[in-house]
């Protein structure tokens, strides 16, 4: 029978706080980061949850050294030896331990529960200002459309939002539905995530501070390819924003060179699903196609946007994303040709 | 053979473990039926198309009979405890026409809305919880039925004596229990839901 | 260890029948109605499919192990994270701690049998099939694409990805159907346990004497009968929606998904403390028994086990924070489920009271039970940290979620369950266990679980939502993944060894003898195996702990018992 006490607690405790503390280093970094961290916010409400984190954070590991320190010196100084046992004092319980043991952790609970309360409130009942941009997110079976209704802008997977100062603040609020069934919305520097559940519209809102470009992805199961229903999320500078804004508003882009392509758009089944403002294509099955070459990249942030790329989704979509609702359209190699080079165009 | 001392003049009662399993199995019914009264209340009003719940009319003869059935069985349970096997024979019979007479009148009542409101579970929200709420309910009543007329056929033949009271009562138990969960059906889609 | 006697029933030694023929001896099982035996096949058939599920995890982890990673299809990952989540917790964790409540509460109560003894039998079967039924799905769920297809919605499956519009084919079919039938099952069993421990208590075994595994067995059954018919009547709705054509959660027609996501939830959370709460159990009866003290608190065990149950029943939205629920909802939810951490805390402590003032043992058993403790303690506050509804917002099926609660299901109460292995192997065949590879078990297991689990907080952190079945490879997430893998192939070595250590002892292991940890309840009363009928003579008690009175005649708890 070995004599050793566990000693997992204390080293589990030691390679916890390792770790913690390189997590939260990010955290000192500013702006847009290639990895969603939850502890490097650039926006609210995302600090206002970093920083109601931080303080319950303080607490529970607070309330585990306590506790684990207890339960290692109970461990280590009791072990029993390998002399003949006589049996320790009985002991069948203390009415005052016993209710110090309960009155602690109640008002701990109390302080925690109104530090929650209050963040809450902040975050929810926030009245929406004038100034602020609204945006209809729809979440779609993988992919998300944007509709920016004041601005008359219909776009996909790449969100663009104004950023916003104390001086002038300027919130993105952004409706969120469902055109199948759940997704969540979530970019976690910049907010929590909010579900978009069929018949149950939702609302979010995000106030970012620093301009670049932001990641995250759908947080709920919606099927096959829930893995890459990725988020772009741009937030932009004000002349950026304007910029993009005025891009956005015109029409496609008619390029008379292109014109076979466009032929092939329209007469195979590609306009039943895609949109491409100012010619016949009308669908709303799939992303909005007017500005393709405005975003950096296709298929919901799977892969960059690039003829080759392009010319590969056409093809068949399962190269990138199996399962995605696009079916391979059985093109013929000359009319993949024309499509994306006329793909191309719209800028 | 025990060395520990016993007190001789303890006396030793437990709780019948038929009772207790029966008011189990009730109490896990009990979750059923609340899942299906929450839906059906969260859906009123909500239907998009079709007949709304005003097509329903109050089954009150119904109500009567089933609530009745309350009544007869548990006089049929105290004759039984008496040993009057054939007093208890009478009003069990009883309390089965009386389970029959409400499911042939939710029978008559489905058919009406079926054929002539035209409002199948396939309908709208409406017809959705409506029947699956009373249906659910009617299974239940179905299920009584087939244990109560069990009973009643060993009855004929014989088989049931006094010594049987204390099953007899456990099964009223859930009949009991199929009534009381009329009163709720009742007043949530024929009170509150119209 | 223990050579002392107890009188108690021991009269008739465990002399079997020899058994005939193998036909014969399957036979027996199958026809078996005694608790005993029932218990036994409750608990392998929960082994069973804990290495199936088990083996399904470490697919996810191989799959997970490196970015854009084509081990299996996104279909194939789909479907083996809904199984693995479904068959962990729906046909390994509810069976073994049904069949160890099958094995221990009759024994401990001292009665001869469960309160009905074919009910029994049938409860089992049925969720065996049940289990049958949902693995059929792989041959028989046609789907799509013609072949065998699983569920694949999660073990949440939130509609209307169920409804027949998203998923074609039979897969949901199976899903619904095989859970219906298990959960009848399952509230056989918890009827069963119930009438049991009311009603077949031996002479002077009242409420307040009775050892805490049954009472906490006794109030998981009763959250049972409240907690596993919701679920049926959700998933009869589901049915009713794909067959039928109704409209339940059917957003075309008006109907509200919301609504499932609520009603899968007040089955859901309960259902995870039916889950913890008997390895509760397990640690009241093996701490004290390696402590050498009394439990510290009976009462206030009891009591704060019946809260749980209570607050359980009124926590279920604080898995729905992201639905989008206004700010008064929120706060409540926040609150309620906050108080569970009062309880649970008032449970913490009184074990580590338990212990202190005792003389520890370090035996197998004890050691998972040290670790079970300081396991609650640690994702207990994870717990807390999700139910800080805004943070929630950001963590909710993030990673950190899969860690907090497989730091509980997996490090709470997997890991009691193998406690309770130790603890009782020898009580079920006559043999221990073998300490060497116990503490191999114990030690691979423990290792490979921090680092799963506790890096899987860290990809959480970093943004990693659940569900997926790869990831882009410029996330910051590969170390991590790669991390994470490496230690649940660790736990798969060390159940691995676990296994063998249960194959390896039941032939060669010591002798056990009817009392080999000089335990106090009344199961150690009986020659290991206890024969068919338990007890020779009814026993009868004085005290929460009988055999310690035996044992100690000058000094009898029951004196010191208010
Ligand atoms: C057996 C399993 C089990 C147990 C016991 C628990 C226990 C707890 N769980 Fe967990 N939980 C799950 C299994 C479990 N959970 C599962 C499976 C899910 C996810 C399901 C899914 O989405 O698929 C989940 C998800 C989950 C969520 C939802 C997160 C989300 O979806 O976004 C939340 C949020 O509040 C939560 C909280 C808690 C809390 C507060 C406890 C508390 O009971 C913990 C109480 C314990 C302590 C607090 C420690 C000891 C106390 C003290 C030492 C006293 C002092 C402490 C204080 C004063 C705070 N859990
Ligand atoms: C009791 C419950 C339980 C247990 C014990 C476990 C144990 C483990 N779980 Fe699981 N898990 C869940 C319940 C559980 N899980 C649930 C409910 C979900 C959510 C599902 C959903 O979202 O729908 C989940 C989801 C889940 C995910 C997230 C998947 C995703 O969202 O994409 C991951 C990822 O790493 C994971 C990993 C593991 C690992 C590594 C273990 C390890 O601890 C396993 C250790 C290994 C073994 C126990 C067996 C070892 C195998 C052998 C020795 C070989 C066997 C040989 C044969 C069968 C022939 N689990
Ligand atoms: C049945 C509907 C359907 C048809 C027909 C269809 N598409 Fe699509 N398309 C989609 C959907 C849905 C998506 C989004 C897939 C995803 O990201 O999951 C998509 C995505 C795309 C994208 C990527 C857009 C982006 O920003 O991510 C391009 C480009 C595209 N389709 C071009 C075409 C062309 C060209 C044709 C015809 C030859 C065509 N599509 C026919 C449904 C369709
Ligand atoms: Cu959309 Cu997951
Ligand atoms: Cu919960």
């Amino acid at each position: 029978m070995q004599h050793q006490p566990s000693f997992s607690p204390i080293r589990c405790a030691l390679a916890l706080a390792v770790f913690l503390f390189a997590a939260a280093s990010s955290a000192f970094a500013d702006g847009p980061q290639a990895t969603p961290s939850i502890f490097a916010p650039a926006a609210s409400p995302a600090h206002e949850i970093y920083s109601l984190s931080l303080f319950v954070l303080a607490i529970t590991g607070a309330i585990f050294v306590a506790v684990a320190s207890l339960l290692v010196y109970a461990v280590v100084r009791f072990r029993g030896g390998k002399e003949a046992r006589h049996e320790p004092p009985q002991i069948y319980g203390s009415m005052q331990v016993e209710l110090a043991w309960t009155v602690i952790p109640i008002i701990i609970v109390l302080v925690l529960f109104l530090t929650t309360t209050r963040v809450i409130f902040a975050v929810q009942n926030g009245a929406e200002p004038e100034s602020a941009l609204d945006v209809v997110v729809i979440g779609h079976q993988f992919w998300w459309e944007f509709r920016y209704p004041k601005l008359g802008i219909v776009t996909a997977n790449e969100l663009h939002i104004p950023v916003s100062s104390k001086l002038e603040p300027q919130p993105t609020f952004l409706r969120l539905i469902s055109a199948d069934v759940d997704h969540s919305f979530w970019v976690p520097q910049l907010s929590g995530k909010t579900d978009l559940i069929p018949n149950h519209p939702n609302q979010m809102w995000i106030e970012p501070e620093t301009p670049g470009l932001y990641l995250g992805q759908c947080a709920q199961f919606c099927g096959m390819e829930h893995a890459k229903m990725l988020i772009r999320v741009y937030v932009d500078t004000d002349q950026q924003f304007a910029a993009w804004v005025k891009e956005q508003q015109q029409p496609a882009a008619d390029v008379a060179a292109a014109a076979a392509g466009r032929q092939v758009f329209e007469t195979e089944a590609c306009m039943n699903c895609h949109t491409i403002a100012g010619t016949a294509a009308r669908g709303t099955v799939g992303p909005d196609l007017t500005h393709l070459m405005s975003r950096a990249t296709i298929a919901s942030g799977t892969v960059l946007n690039t003829p080759q790329n392009l010319h590969a989704w056409i093809q068949d979509p399962n190269n990138f994303k199996p399962g995605a609702l696009m079916p391979a359209m059985q093109l013929t190699d000359q009319q993949l040709d024309q499509v994306v080079a006329y793909l191309t165009t719209l800028h | 053979m025990s060395t520990a001392p016993i007190f001789a003049d303890e006396e030793w009662r437990l709780p019948s473990r038929g009772k207790v399993a029966m008011l189990s199995l009730i109490t896990g019914e009990c979750g059923i039926f609340s899942i299906f009264v929450a839906a059906y209340l969260y859906y009123i009003g909500r239907s998009i198309s079709g007949p709304t719940p005003r097509i329903l009319e109050a089954p009150i003869f119904n109500t009567v009979c089933l609530l009745s059935s309350s009544l007869t069985i548990w006089l049929a349970e105290r004759e039984i405890e008496r040993g009057r096997m054939r007093a208890f024979g009478a009003w069990w019979g009883i309390t089965i026409l009386l389970g029959l007479i409400f499911i042939a009148g939710t029978a008559l009542e489905w058919h009406t809305l079926i054929f002539h409101d035209g409002l199948t579970i396939h309908t709208n929200l409406f017809g959705t919880t409506f029947y699956s709420l009373v249906g659910l309910h009617a299974t239940h009543v179905i299920v009584g039925l087939i244990g109560l007329s069990i009973i009643m056929i060993f009855t004929l033949l014989g088989r049931v004596n006094r010594s049987h009271a204390e099953r007899i009562q456990v099964f009223s138990l859930y009949w009991h229990f199929v009534d009381a969960v009329w009163v709720v059906v009742f007043t949530v889609v024929y009170v509150v839901g119209r | 260890m223990a050579d002392q006697t107890v009188p108690l029933g021991n009269s008739l030694g465990a002399a079997y029948p020899s058994s005939g023929t193998f036909l014969e001896w399957l036979h027996s099982w199958v026809v078996t109605v005694d608790h005993k035996k029932l218990g036994i096949l409750y608990i392998a058939y929960g082994l069973f499919f804990l290495l199936v599920a088990g083996a399904e995890a470490m697919v996810i982890r191989y799959q997970l192990a490196f970015p854009n990673n084509h081990f299996v299809s996104p279909e194939a990952y789909n479907q083996i994270f809904t199984m693995h989540g479904t068959t962990m917790v729906f046909l390994a964790g509810m069976p073994i701690i049904f069949g160890l409540a099958n094995y221990m509460v009759p024994l401990m109560i001292g009665a001869r049998d469960m309160a009905f003894p074919r009910l029994n039998a049938f409860s089992f079967w049925l969720t065996a099939f049940g289990g049958l039924l949902l693995y059929f799905s792989f041959i028989g769920g046609f789907g799509l694409y013609g072949m065998g297809n699983a569920p694949d919605a999660g073990w949440f499956a939130y509609a209307p990805l169920t409804g027949s519009a998203f998923s074609p084919g039979h897969s949901m079919d199976y899903w619904a159907l095989a859970l219906i039938v298990a959960g009848f099952g399952t509230l056989g069993t918890a009827i069963n346990i119930v009438a049991t421990t009311l009603s077949m208590r031996c002479r002077g075994m009242t409420l307040t004497r009775m050892p805490l595994f049954v009472w906490l067995m006794l109030i998981v059954s009763a959250m049972t009968l409240l907690t596993i018919t919701p679920l049926t009547a959700a998933q009869v709705m589901l049915l009713l929606d794909r067959y039928l054509g109704a409209h339940f959660f059917d957003a075309q027609a008006g109907g509200a998904p919301m609504l499932w996501i609520h009603f899968f939830w007040i089955f859901g959370h309960p259902e995870v403390y039916v889950l913890v709460l008997p390895a509760f159990a397990i640690a009241n009866e093996v701490i004290p028994v390696f402590s050498r003290k009394a439990i510290f608190g009976y009462p206030a065990m009891v009591a704060a086990s019946a809260g749980i149950g209570f607050v359980s029943f009124t926590v279920w939205a604080h898995h729905m924070f992201t639905v989008g629920m206004s700010w008064v909802g929120n706060t409540f939810f926040v609150l309620s489920t906050m108080v569970v951490g009062i309880f649970t805390g008032i449970k913490i402590f009184n074990w580590i009271a338990t212990m202190w003032g005792g003389s520890i043992v370090f035996a197998t058993p004890m050691l998972f039970c040290i670790a079970f403790v300081f396991q609650m303690l640690l994702a207990g506050l994870t717990g807390i940290m999700l139910s800080v509804a805004p943070w929630d917002w950001q963590l909710h099926n993030s990673y950190f979620l899969i860690a907090h609660f497989h730091y509980v299901l997996v490090g709470v109460i997997v890991i009691a369950i193998f406690a309770a292995f130790y603890y009782w192997y020898p009580k079920a065949t006559g043999r221990m266990l073998s300490e060497r590879l116990g503490k191999w078990h114990f030690w691979l297991f423990v290792i490979g679980f921090h680092v799963t689990f506790d890096t899987m907080h860290f990809v959480g952190i970093l943004g990693m939502p659940r569900s997926i079945y790869t990831y882009q490879a410029d996330r910051g997430w590969n170390t991590l993944n790669l991390v994470i893998s490496l230690g649940a192939f660790l736990q798969g070595i060390a159940v691995a060894i676990f296994v063998w250590n249960l194959i390896y002892s039941y032939f060669r292991g010591q002798e056990a003898g009817s009392d080999p940890w000089d335990a106090w309840t009344l199961e150690w009363a009986t020659p290991s195996p206890p024969p068919a009928y338990n007890f020779a003579t009814e026993p009868e008690v004085r005290s929460r702990r009988p055999l310690w009175d035996l044992k100690h005649p000058s000094d009898p708890d029951w004196k010191y018992e208010a």
